[in-house]
């Protein structure tokens, strides 16, 4: 990856504790952005560790903030963290990259799932110090311009949503999962797992394979129909962008 | 969460040294359990050491056998082909656990070291005396249906819920790890403990040891032919067992040759069924054989107000999971 160091903004450079961001996003429903960054500049001025007295809620114990270098979408990063923050806080919170959802934030329902280095995981569970270095796509960085993935036509056309909540954490999913496949591993449902080869993609491979994303609009019929649908189109090509 | 200092550890030693240093740090490697606990305050460690660039991914050929990197990712173990070929039980009860995403992060060594799903250990409002010594256990007299059936003491009724430690056990894997007196080896059968009078204490590790990998032993790939992993509950996929059962069969002329059981889901730990395995040992599989055994297995269980079920449970998946190794019956 790119190790030049980045410009960065005034708040990567210095994240704001846990409890401050929690301040913030209760912030942003009432103010726009202009006024909440004004807002939260006034509040760490003077006082990057976020260790103001008059805060009560920030914590006694003194926290070392970890320098972490991430690739994302394509562009680098170059950040200094808590080492509390989650991947998914800080691709909500501190990079504006609201497509990741949260869901559960306990690993249950994967609305947040993100691909590092070319593995779909849950970003919830993954604190954003351990994968320095890691090259992340999320759902902001699937389609080419305005050239949509083909899950994410496909998710269209078969309406694999209604609320939409779920859905980029199903794409990233998906994306990745149909990369496992052409790598030729097996799931919980394939018949003989000493068999060496692709695996074909039966719809009950994909709800099984597909099962770390749940929808509670209950879509998954067209869920299973837009992957059905993209792993046929996308075959031969690479899919793990 | 609370706050932590982080470091990341750059070799073995440099790991359990700092471990040692401070009696309220932990690792840190996938993360995936100890995260979600540091969320809801059941665990507080002051000093996370992050051990994911230790070179101890590896999974290779070891004395016949297969030596898996304790930091090898679940799912990448399932995967490869040394394991599905020669140990497909592994691969089977691997890929019956959690989400692709989980078995992403999730490493072996950490598999092991998953603490309960109980939700009296989850609940800070409730008694629990594995999260908070002394306090009590709301699970004795309160909602225990996932509870054990085996092995539990007056003071803790919890399950282990890792799938692959079932199918661990039951091949007889070792465990290596390496802490402040060098390196050991712990047959897996000893590595969890049952709860007692300590039910805070999960395994028999010693303070600061490090696993470094998990040993599969060449005798065990005589079951590659003829092993199943049962796994029964709530919903098809991504939720913990109610009962699971590990078999792994030698099979010579329609005889069993040699038998491997063991469950999950019933106990402190993967529970081994030695009574059931003589019972088939020696025996055609046929139904009253598979029968007498499951009712050996069963020996000894005692129910709650709510788990009773998993007895009878426990009986016929014992009698499904041996007919399926057998060739006899289709996966489910």
């Amino acid at each position: 990856m790119d190790e030049r160091p980045q410009a960065f903004s005034p708040r990567m450079e210095t994240p704001l504790p846990i409890d401050l961001q929690r301040r913030g996003f209760l912030q942003r429903s009432a103010l726009d952005g202009t006024s909440l960054f004004l807002s939260q500049r006034l509040l760490t001025a003077g006082n990057p560790e976020g260790s103001n007295v008059a805060l009560a809620t920030v914590p006694q114990v003194a926290i070392e903030k970890v320098a972490v270098r991430l690739r994302i979408n394509g562009s680098n990063y170059g950040l200094r963290l808590d080492p509390r923050v989650s991947l998914l806080d800080l691709l909500r919170e501190q990079l504006n990259l609201t497509g990741t959802k949260k869901g559960c934030n306990h690993g249950q329902c994967g609305a947040c799932t993100v691909i590092i280095d070319g593995r779909r995981v849950n970003s919830c569970l993954a604190l954003a110090v351990i994968h320095d270095g890691s090259e992340i796509t999320t759902v902001e960085g699937l389609a080419s311009g305005d050239q949509l993935h083909p899950l994410q036509t496909a998710f269209i056309k078969h309406e694999g949503f209604q609320c939409g909540y779920c859905t980029s954490g199903q794409l990233c999913s998906a994306v990745a999962m149909l990369h496992e496949v052409e790598q030729g591993t097996v799931s919980h449902v394939t018949e003989d797992v000493r068999k060496p080869g692709r695996v074909p993609l039966t719809d009950d491979e994909i709800r099984e394979r597909m099962s770390g994303n749940i929808c509670r609009c209950g879509a998954y019929p067209g869920i299973v129909s837009a992957i059905r649908e993209a792993s046929v189109s996308m075959k031969g090509v690479s899919n793990s962008r | 969460m609370k706050p932590f200092a982080y470091t990341r550890a750059t070799n073995s030693q440099s790991a359990v040294d700092a471990i040692l240093r401070d009696q309220t740090s932990k690792f840190i490697a996938g993360g995936t359990n100890l995260i979600d606990l540091m969320k809801e305050d059941i665990e507080q460690p002051r000093h996370l050491v992050d051990i994911n660039r230790l070179e101890l991914t590896r999974i290779e050929q070891f004395q016949g056998g297969v030596r898996l990197g304790a930091l090898a990712h679940n799912s990448d173990t399932a995967n490869h082909q040394l394991v599905r070929e020669h140990y497909p039980l592994v691969t089977q009860a691997i890929l019956a656990g959690a989400s692709a995403q989980l078995r992403n992060a999730a490493t072996n060594g950490g598999n092991l070291m998953q603490r309960t799903r109980c939700y009296y250990f989850y609940d800070l409002a409730m008694p629990c005396n594995k999260r908070e010594p002394g306090s009590g256990c709301g699970a004795l007299e309160g909602f225990n249906r996932i509870h054990a059936i085996f092995g539990a003491s007056d003071q803790c009724i919890a399950t282990h819920p890792s799938d692959l430690c079932v199918a661990l056990v039951a091949l007889d894997a070792v465990v290596n790890v390496e802490g402040p007196d060098g390196q050991r080896s712990i047959p897996f059968r000893d590595f969890h403990r049952l709860p007692g009078t300590t039910p805070e204490i999960d395994t028999n590790l010693k303070r600061a040891e490090l696993i470094t990998s998990i040993d599969l032993p060449a005798t065990s790939s005589a079951f590659a032919r003829h092993s199943y992993y049962l796994k029964v509950r709530d919903r098809a996929s991504y939720a913990f067992a109610l009962v699971s059962v590990a078999v792994a069969l030698e099979l010579q002329d329609g005889t069993i040759k040699q038998a491997r059981i063991a469950l999950g889901g019933v106990a402190h730990k993967p529970w081994r069924v030695k009574e059931a395995e003589a019972v088939l040992t020696g025996n055609r599989p046929d139904e009253r054989t598979l029968r007498r055994a499951a009712e050996a297995a069963m020996q000894g269980a005692r129910g709650y107000q709510h788990n009773r079920f998993k007895i009878e449970l426990g009986k016929r998946a014992i009698v499904r999971a041996v007919t399926v190794a057998t060739g006899e019956g289709r996966a489910v």
